[in-house]
């Protein structure tokens, strides 16, 4: 974080300034209760009110949303959403609940409702007031996301809507949910319309959500089901037959490549013992001389040394690639790092939290539930978890098809 | 100590670069450098220095090598990311010239702090071309080793291998043990009792010798017991330069190779179509992209003399010795036939790679030293 304040502007600064000292007097300590180790596997309701008092501690002190204007119940400020990630991370806070309503509701909204819709939604978008939740994947629209099979009907100034979406992270918790669907059956992307369309207040009434379980054991995301359900017109974004315009925008903020920066803490160990991250290559290099293997340290194993440095490389690298994105001399093209990013962080995790596996050896068997468990068992939960990320918000393998086409060219993979 | 967001890579270092890219493009493209380096094909051939000694006087002229010597000594004091993107180019270019032996030695003289090392200075700044003869006959990487020896009258005697572009540099800058230590010496390329054996490399864009000494007089810049410490303070700038050449002719690699997988088309498709060719060249890309990021980062740590630059450094060397391996690889794999020809452009910059990969050590040497910066030495 050293080299954020060199060269604020005085806006920032100030904003710095008020930041690091509300920050330094209202951190929310510790849980109650042990949180899961992202916003995606928030499942029960004392962890998400917890998670929530903190959301709209944030916001209301202006950390939360400030680069939106003030109409929306934003901050009315300029790049302050990058220094408030910067001073809520160095601070180790709790993360932001809200996540898809944050990353990619608010900024879909923003840029496509109608003025009245957007201060009627985004204020208690940012609080964490009313959780948001992303209607995009069905059991046949993945990967190939534009092959909608979910109907928007219209009728009169209304829209009926049906279909199946899955994998739909915090649908339990939300108010509403961001919508892809069909509009048309004549034309696979023109055929396709965006709308909110309300999911709490709507069960029983044309909305049906079910848990899916993961992989871990934990839930987050659900099912959802429309049978009928009546919106009105208002909750359309833009025009009828632009969904894909429109979730373009949803995707490109996903994949922190958008125009709006994504607002986000988070840094707090979640296991007060251990002190672990595991996005930090640090705590590798802990676990690797602490843990004993054979009777030697792990940290004394030539091979496992380079591969912990590999790490510690490939994180560095990641920190200074963001910078170099900032300075526009010293890219080649606009889009190529940004677009690595999400590709390229998720990968880090996985491969670190692999290895962490390895350097942990025998104890790496024990689930987080056991108390016998190094680092809290935290290693092989994120290992497990981080497929979730390199999965999620469009495959990595998508990621490389886009990277290829959009930034070297290459012919279209369809 | 905070550094620049920039990189302190402001306009005066872009508008350098930038001129330096055209200069390139302008006068060595891929054609002419094939024509220039690889006119012979012959595994057996003489070994061989092919340069065009006119380009590279145009060079000093232009005042690249001048950009880090200080404004005191005649320079342009500019800070390392300006000659970091000066080497990017070349590598882009596969240039064929002393560039990176002068700035090395310009960046080992300027820790000596002796008149003799501020007046090697000044001669660079005039154009003067410099490669540091540092290594002995096992290619020890420590600084403290040398076979060369010096004597009381300051006279020279031994050797100096793997000396880079022995044949295009004017000067010499040699280190020797005395009695009290290693110090730093300077000989010109045709002093009496120096002779230069030129070793046959692979790489057609470098020459590599071994200097014999035989009593070779010998300006000292930096005395027995000096020597040392001032090339350990020169590597983390020396490996920030090579790791910039080798990302710039990664970029070449990756650029040409994408260009290629555009247009041939095999089933009826450009080959960038399949996956197998995309998705590696998109991981090439990113390859490059950290080890650029990394270098401009240790650049900056150079500049502002932060403490962590060694370990800087070394992670850009060692991001970039794997990242121009790689880029070298997919580049001949995704050219098919030809890209395993002679003739093809590929080659030249394959084997620069190879060639850059090993000097000053290689990813491993460096990952191997890093361990210990941040995982702690191995108990014993
Ligand atoms: C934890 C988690 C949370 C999620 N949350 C949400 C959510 O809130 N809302 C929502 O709408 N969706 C959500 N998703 C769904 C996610 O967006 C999809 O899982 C993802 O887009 C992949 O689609 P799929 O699962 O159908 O896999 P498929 O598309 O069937 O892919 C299967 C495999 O084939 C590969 N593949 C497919 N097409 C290509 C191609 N053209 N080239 C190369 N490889 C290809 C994929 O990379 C993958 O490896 C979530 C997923 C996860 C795991």
């Amino acid at each position: 974080m050293s080299d954020n304040q060199a060269s604020d502007t005085p806006e920032q600064a100030e904003f710095r300034a008020r930041a690091r000292e509300w920050l330094a007097a209202n951190h929310p300590g510790r849980p109650p209760l042990r949180l899961p180790q992202g916003a995606l596997e928030v499942s029960d309701p004392h962890a998400l009110e917890w998670l929530r008092s903190w959301q709209k501690a944030a916001y209301d002190a202006g950390l939360v949303g400030c680069d939106y204007p003030t109409q929306v119940g934003g901050g009315g400020r300029t790049n302050c959403q990058t220094v408030a990630n910067q001073e809520m991370f160095a601070a180790k806070t709790p993360y932001l609940v809200n996540v898809i309503g944050l990353g990619m509701g608010a900024p879909t909204v923003f840029f496509h409702a109608q003025e009245e819709m957007k201060q009627q939604w985004l204020p208690k978008l940012f609080s964490g007031e009313e959780i948001w939740c992303q209607g995009f994947s069905e059991p046949g629209a993945g990967s190939d996301l534009a092959n909608q099979q979910t109907f928007a009907e219209r009728d009169g100034d209304n829209w009926i809507i049906n279909g199946h979406k899955v994998w739909t992270t915090l649908a339990h918790f939300a108010s509403w949910m961001i919508l892809l669907c069909r509009t048309s059956k004549d034309d696979k992307y023109n055929g396709l319309s965006y709308f909110v369309v309300p999911i709490k207040d709507a069960i029983g009434r044309g909305v049906t959500v079910r848990p899916l379980i993961k992989m871990t054991g934990e839930t987050g995301f659900n099912e959802v089901l429309f049978d009928g359900l009546v919106i009105p017109d208002s909750y359309r974004l833009d025009e009828v037959g632009a969904g894909w315009k429109v979730a373009m925008t949803t995707l490109a903020h996903e994949r922190n490549a958008g125009q709006m920066i994504t607002p986000a803490s988070g840094g707090m160990p979640l296991d007060e013992g251990s002190g672990v991250s595991t996005n930090d290559p640090a705590s590798l290099a802990r676990l690797a001389r602490n843990q004993l293997r054979d009777g030697k340290r792990a940290a004394d194993d030539e091979a496992l040394r380079d591969e912990i440095v590999k790490m510690f490389i490939r994180s560095e690298a990641f920190r200074q690639n963001r910078r170099r994105t900032r300075v526009p001399e010293l890219r080649d093209h606009a889009q190529r790092i940004p677009l690595q990013s999400k590709m390229i962080v998720t990968e880090l995790q996985q491969d670190m939290a692999e290895l962490a596996l390895r350097i942990q050896g025998l104890g790496s068997t024990l689930s987080f539930t056991d108390d016998k468990a190094p680092d809290a068992g935290q290693w092989g939960l994120a290992y497990m978890n981080t497929f979730g990320i390199t999965i999620a918000g469009g495959t990595n393998e998508i990621q490389r098809n886009i990277l290829g086409e959009r930034v070297l060219g290459l012919a279209k993979t369809k | 100590m905070e550094q620049p967001k920039n990189f302190g890579f402001g306009e005066d270092e872009a508008m350098l670069r930038d001129s330096a890219r055209r200069f390139f493009s302008d006068n060595l493209p891929a054609d002419r450098l094939h024509a220039l380096v690889a006119a012979e094909f012959d595994p057996h051939r003489a070994n061989q220095c092919k340069w065009d000694a006119d380009l590279w006087k145009q060079v000093t002229e232009l005042g690249w090598t001048a950009a880090c010597v200080p404004e005191a000594e005649g320079g342009i004091g500019m800070p390392l990311v300006a000659a970091v993107a000066l080497a990017e180019e070349a590598g882009r270019a596969g240039f064929p010239s002393p560039m990176l032996g002068t700035f090395n030695a310009t960046f080992v003289l300027r820790g000596c702090d002796t008149d003799a090392a501020r007046a090697a200075l000044g001669a660079i700044a005039e154009g003067t071309s410099m490669t540091l003869a540092v290594t002995n006959s096992r290619g020890s990487l420590n600084a403290g080793d040398t076979d060369v020896q010096v004597d009381d009258s300051g006279r020279l005697t031994g050797s100096a291998h793997f000396v880079q572009d022995a044949r295009k540099a004017d000067r010499y800058l040699i280190s020797a043990r005395g009695a009290n230590g290693v110090g730093l010496y300077i000989v010109e390329r045709d002093a009496d009792g120096l002779t230069v054996a030129p070793d046959v490399i692979v790489d057609v864009t470098r020459d590599q010798a071994i200097l014999g000494f035989d009593n070779v007089s010998a300006l000292e810049v930096a005395p027995p017991g000096a020597g040392q410490t001032a090339l350990e303070a020169a590597l983390p700038a020396m490996l920030c330069v090579l790791s910039a050449d080798m990302v710039g002719a990664g970029e070449w690699l990756l650029q040409t190779t994408a260009e290629y997988a555009r247009t041939r088309v095999q089933f009826d498709r450009p080959i960038g179509f399949f996956q197998a060719i995309k998705h590696p060249l998109v991981n090439l890309m990113v390859e490059i992209d950290n080890a650029k990021s990394l270098t401009y980062n240790a650049a900056c740590a150079v500049d502002i003399g932060a403490e962590d630059q060694l370990t800087l450094a070394r992670m850009a060397k060692a991001q970039a010795s794997s990242m121009a391996v790689y880029s070298g690889s997919r580049a001949v794999q995704f050219h098919g036939g030809i890209g395993f020809t002679w003739e093809c452009w590929v080659q030249m910059f394959f084997k620069r790679q190879l060639h850059s990969q090993v000097l000053l050590g290689d990813a491993n040497h460096h990952r191997r030293q890093l361990a210990d910066a941040l995982i702690g030495p191995v108990a014993a």
